[in-house]
This record gives C-alpha cells, structure tokens and sequence, in this order.
C-alpha cells in the first residue's frame, strides 16, 4: 500500500448499457462507503465513453461496473481499448452483477480481474478493493 | 393485546413492522378495527375478492413473462407456453424497445434480443402474434418508457387482423412513475411522462374501452427494498397521480378507473403478503369510493396480477427456487388475486428456458388440479391473525399515503429522489442483515450445501446473430413502406406534442404507416426532452 494512506481508496461505480435494474448497485454503492472509500456512482446508462471519460477525470483507483441485463461482454470489449486509452490499465477493473460463470474467464482476460456474480458479499468486495487498489 | 396473546418468546416484527403475536383471538380482531371491512367477496369494500364466485368460476389466468431474440423467437415461445395450458401472455421486450430505441441505434448494440424481444416496427408486432388467438390469449405488455407506441402497435395489429379494437382485452404495464424508482426503463422527464401515461388512458376509454392501458405497480418498487406495506402504498399514490391526470382533462372517474390495474409482488411472510392484499382491496376501494367518488363497482376492483417475485430468489442452491415459487403461487391464490405469474428458478442466471418456464407453469397447474385452491372463495378470511393483520395493514397503508401526501405527493418525492433514496437505504439494511443471518435466507445464510459451486442450471441461449436478422428486416420495412406517409405521420406526432393535445391518435397514424419505435420517440424527445436521473441513494 503506498499513497492510500494520503488518500482515501476512490471507486467509480457504473451502470453500463440500458439496464435500469441499479437496487445492486446502489446497495454496494452504499456499502463502499461504509467501507471508507469515496465512491462516485454515474447513475444509469452510461456508455464505454462515458465510463472511460469519468475514470479518468475523477483520476479514481478502482473501475467497477454493474451489469444485471447480459450485455457485459460486448460493454466489456468495448470499455477494455477505451481505458486504456486513457492509460488506465493500471487501475483496478472489477465487475459484478448476473454473470454466468463461463463469462468469468473471458472478463479476466479483458482485464477484469475482480469479478463479483450475484451472492456476492459487500464486506468480501470491500475486502477485495482494499487489497487491490494501488 | 389480550393475555393469551402476550408474547413468551420473543418479540417478532414482520417487513412492515407491524408486531406479530404468538395468538390472536377475536379480541384482537375487534381491537383492530373490528369486522366492518371484511363484508363479503363481490361487495364494497371487496376484502375477501372483487367477484362473488371467484376462482369458481374461473381459475386464475397463468401469464408467464416471456420474450427474447426476433419476433419469431418469442412466436413460438408463446405457442410452446399456450400448449402447455397457459392462459395469457406476457410479453417481454428488449432494452432497446422499452427505451425506445431501434435496433440499429449504435446506443442498442450488443443489447438486441437480449432480455425480450426486440421490435422495430408493426410488422414484428404482426410476426410475434401470428397464429394467436387475441380473443382467447390476454395479452399483457411489459413496457413503460415506449408504452404509448406499443399500445398504438398493439391496437393496429388487432384492427388489421380483424378484431374489434372495442371489445379488445389486454393490458400495458405504462406505469412510468415507478420505473423512476426502479427498473430504470424511462425516457422523458417526470411531467411530460405522465402526461403521456394521461394520453393512452384518455385514447384507450374512449377507443378501446376494454383494454387496460395501465398496470400499476408495486412490484419493482418492492424489488427496490420497499416493506409490502410501501410497495402497495406507493402503488396506489402512484395510481391517484395518474387518475387526477385524467380527471383534470374532464372525464369521469367511472369512465376510466375500471380499466386500471395492478401488478403487487409476492416474497416474504406469508400471512404478510396475503393480508397486504386483503388489505390493499379494500383500501383501494375506499379510495376510489370516497376521495374520487367512483361509483361503478368496477371502478373500485383492484384488478391485479400478482408476480411470485425475483427478489425472494436465490443464485444459492437454485432449485430451492422451485419450492419458493410454489409458496408463492399458493400465496397468490390465498390472497384472491386475478392472474398469477412465477419468476422461473433460473432467473438469477439466465432468461427462463423452456423447461423452467414449463415447471413454473406447472406450477400453478397443481393448485388448480390438485389443492382445491379454486374452490372457497378467501379461504382464510375469518382467521382471527389473517383479519387482525389485514386491518392492521390497511392502517398502515394508510399512514403511508398520508405520510407521502404531506410530503409533497408522489409525483414531487420521485422527482427529487427520496423515495429512491428511502427504498435504497432499506435494501441496503436489508443486505446488510442477510449477510450477517440477521434476516435468514435458505441456502444463503443458513443451510448451506457444502459445495455451493455447482449449480444444476442451463443457459438459455443468446444468438449473437439476431441483431443482424433485426437490423435487416427493419431495413426491409424501410425500403418497403410509403415513405411520405411516414414524414407525414411523423411531423403530426411532434406538432400533437407541441399542441399539448393528445398524442395517441398521431402515434397510431404513426405505426400504421410502419414508422419505428425510435422515429416516433425522437418526435417526443424532440419536445419533451430527455429525464436526467437524480443520483440519490
């Protein structure tokens, strides 16, 4: 751990594509704060753009998306070149929501290496985040 | 609380808050309130049902959600689904649809087909019914920011197929003040939706009389962390902001609120959930007898599908699911509701197969044919708890609309956020004591299996090769149809919303020239612009 003990951990917490089904992440939007990190949540239907535009601006540690509606992997193949763009490779890309496990691998060789599925538990994110983010 | 009801054990609270006792007797149900709001099934205030035969006469309608993929998909699902007994249809469109998005929107790609069906124009509206009988299948639509242009699409189909739009049954769910709260598919801001939600009441009275416009629900403001008490408090604050729409521009509570109806969730309490609708029957009622002077009886039926919800299910241990769905169902036919649907036991992985969706309509197919559930109306009305609970729930709901009222209303508590950020808060606290086994959960915090990773789930499976086939034959329809026709319809669609007049006629003109879901709402954007969330939580 080197500057977080300056600077409390920042996660942008997105909503990618149109699914409007945002109760799961606003329950870990709350919980990420209660963990004490300063959490910036987009609100609904942000597209790869914006997602990569906000990461960068708001210069957060952690990228994490929530994806209830299936469409993560093309979202995920999209967002992946735009990051990286913006030379964030080196932040922490997570993701979680209704994803079927023959999806995980597939999201980890994109770079999503933090993959949380429904029944997840907030404190083992919270945990995760903690020991991942730079 | 008289002596025998004095708790020895421990202090219990259901969802609502309301205490929960080790006994009732009749003490407790005079105590309540007493016995005047319970009456009988088909009578004013309705508690024990809205008609005097009930399940008798006919049993509940079995209306499985379904959609996915081309119109051609989901045809054949609702044909596989009516051959197996179901009595409705329930049809599920894709985010681009209920957004009121064409499939070759760059904003639509890689969500074509994905959760519903996707649909461009009447013609997929004309391939999605083809060979179904409209007169014998109620069909339900699951779409609220695109609602206007769905109903219109609806209502074309018929006519050019040859029904009656007059004597046309179905319904739109077009509740657009809860999507707000959850589910998230609005596309206009606050006032003008509801406006909009305004037009297709006021077109449906006047031109398709039996055709439910809207289906209020409580349902995903549930989902969202509502108690049962909020979710149909909500529902019916949010039923009044439409009803006063209406009744503002001049037509009369009996002309329309006949046609309104509900779609309530059931997980939780059992007793909980069966007294919240004994409860909320009545209530409704009063409503609509007292604060609106409805006459007609039917202006006073909450008429409701009820949904064995997503929200009481597991990812953990996933055929449990079956069980909790079977609870459901008895639920639902305990508490006297008109249609019945079951969210499958694979739906925290996947969009139902046919196989799941066939057990969840198998399902209610047993307490028809064998528990005897269709043949006492309210078969635990008299209950001392059931009528003790049912007036205390009522009391609740009560407090809830006046606690919401005094706030400022419905309409202006959505639009800055609060009940977003209430409902949020609950789901959080909630979580919070799931995880913790504070709130018990079969499977998830209690009576785990040793080896939670392998779950006994088939995908359904998704053809990344249907956004292509759509995407064509929405060119196809293009290239096909009487372009100025379509200008021409179009134009008129946004000097109607211009006018402030009603839009519907415009937007039927509109899709019987082909126009597409997308053209017809960048006509409405183009006036109403475009609703910017507020991030509250």
């Amino acid at each position: 751990m080197n500057d977080t003990a300056q600077r409390r951990i920042r996660v942008l917490l997105a909503k990618p594509g149109l699914d409007g089904h945002d109760q799961g992440a606003k329950v870990v939007a709350r919980a990420m704060m209660d963990a004490g990190f300063e959490v910036i949540y987009t609100g609904l239907r942000q597209t790869p753009e914006q997602v990569s535009r906000i990461a960068l601006d708001e210069d957060v540690d952690v990228i994490a998306l929530s994806s209830m509606a299936g469409s993560h992997l093309p979202f995920c193949r999209k967002l992946k070149p735009l990051l990286e763009a913006n030379g964030l490779d080196d932040k922490l890309w997570m993701i979680g929501g209704n994803l079927p496990a023959q999806d995980h691998d597939a999201l980890r060789e994109l770079g999503f290496k933090g993959i949380f599925p429904t029944g997840s538990k907030l404190d083992a994110i919270a945990a995760y985040i903690r020991e991942n983010a730079a | 609380m008289n002596d025998r009801a004095q708790t020895t054990v421990k202090r219990v609270l259901n969802e609502s808050g309301l205490e929960v006792q080790q006994l009732y007797t009749a003490d407790d149900v005079a105590a309540s309130g007493g016995d005047a709001m319970i009456g009988l099934p088909g009578e004013y205030p309705f508690t024990r049902g809205i008609h005097r035969e009930m399940y008798r006469k006919q049993p509940w309608t079995m209306r499985q959600y379904a959609g996915f993929g081309n119109p051609q998909d989901t045809n054949q699902r609702f044909k596989y689904l009516i051959a197996n007994g179901q009595t409705g249809l329930n049809v599920a469109f894709d985010l681009p649809t209920q957004i009121g998005l064409d499939s070759d929107d760059p904003l639509a790609a890689g969500e074509i087909g994905r959760v519903g069906m996707s649909v461009d124009t009447l013609r997929d509206f004309e391939i999605a019914f083809e060979g179904i009988d409209l007169e014998k299948i109620t069909v339900s639509m699951t779409i609220n920011g695109a609602a206007a242009i769905a109903i219109a699409m609806y209502l074309a189909m018929a006519e050019k197929r040859g029904y009656d739009v007059k004597q046309l049954r179905g319904t739109a769910q077009n509740d657009i003040l809860k999507e707000f709260i959850g589910r998230g598919t609005w596309i206009f801001p606050v006032e003008p939706s509801i406006k909009l939600v305004g037009d297709t009441i006021e077109y449906c009275a006047q031109h398709a009389p039996k055709y439910s416009p809207v289906s209020v629900c409580g349902y995903h403001i549930r989902e969202s962390g509502a108690t049962p008490a909020e979710e149909m408090a909500y529902a019916f604050c949010i039923a009044r902001a439409y009803a006063d729409e209406v009744i503002a521009r001049g037509l009369h509570v009996d002309e329309f609120a006949g046609r309104l109806s509900y779609n309530f969730n059931i997980f939780g309490n059992l007793f909980e959930q069966v007294c919240k609708f004994r409860a909320g029957r009545s209530l409704w009622a009063k409503i609509m007898k007292e604060e609106y002077q409805a006459e007609k009886p039917g202006s006073m039926w909450l008429r409701m599908i009820a949904a064995g919800g997503g929200g009481g299910l597991t990812f953990e241990q996933p055929e449990l699911n079956i069980v909790r769905g079977a609870y459901y169902a008895l639920i639902s036919a305990l508490s006297g509701t008109q249609t019945m649907a079951l969210c499958s036991y694979d739906e925290a992985y996947t969009i139902p197969t046919e196989y799941s969706a066939r057990i969840s309509l198998r399902t209610m197919q047993i307490l028809i044919a064998e528990m005897g559930l269709t043949e006492t109306v309210d078969p635990l009305g008299g209950s001392y708890y059931v009528e003790t609970m049912t007036n205390q729930m009522r009391e609740k709901m009560e407090q809830i609309i006046a606690e919401t009222d005094a706030q400022g209303g419905i309409v202006k508590l959505v639009s800055e956020g609060a009940i977003q950020a209430k409902v949020s808060a609950q789901a959080y606290k909630m979580q919070r004591d799931i995880e913790s086994g504070k709130f018990p959960k079969v499977g998830v915090n209690c009576y785990r299996n040793d080896q939670e990773d392998e779950h006994p789930v088939d995908f359904h499976p998704y053809n990344e090769d249907d956004a292509r086939v759509q995407i064509e034959s929405l060119n196809r329809v293009r290239a096909e149809r009487d372009a100025e026709r379509v200008t021409r319809a179009l134009a008129a669609v946004g000097e109607a919303a211009r006018a402030g007049t009603n839009v519907m006629p415009a937007i039927v003109e509109a899709v019987k020239a082909y126009a597409s879901v997308g053209e017809i709402t960048q006509e409405l954007v183009k006036v109403f612009g475009r609703y910017q969330e507020p991030i509250r939580f």
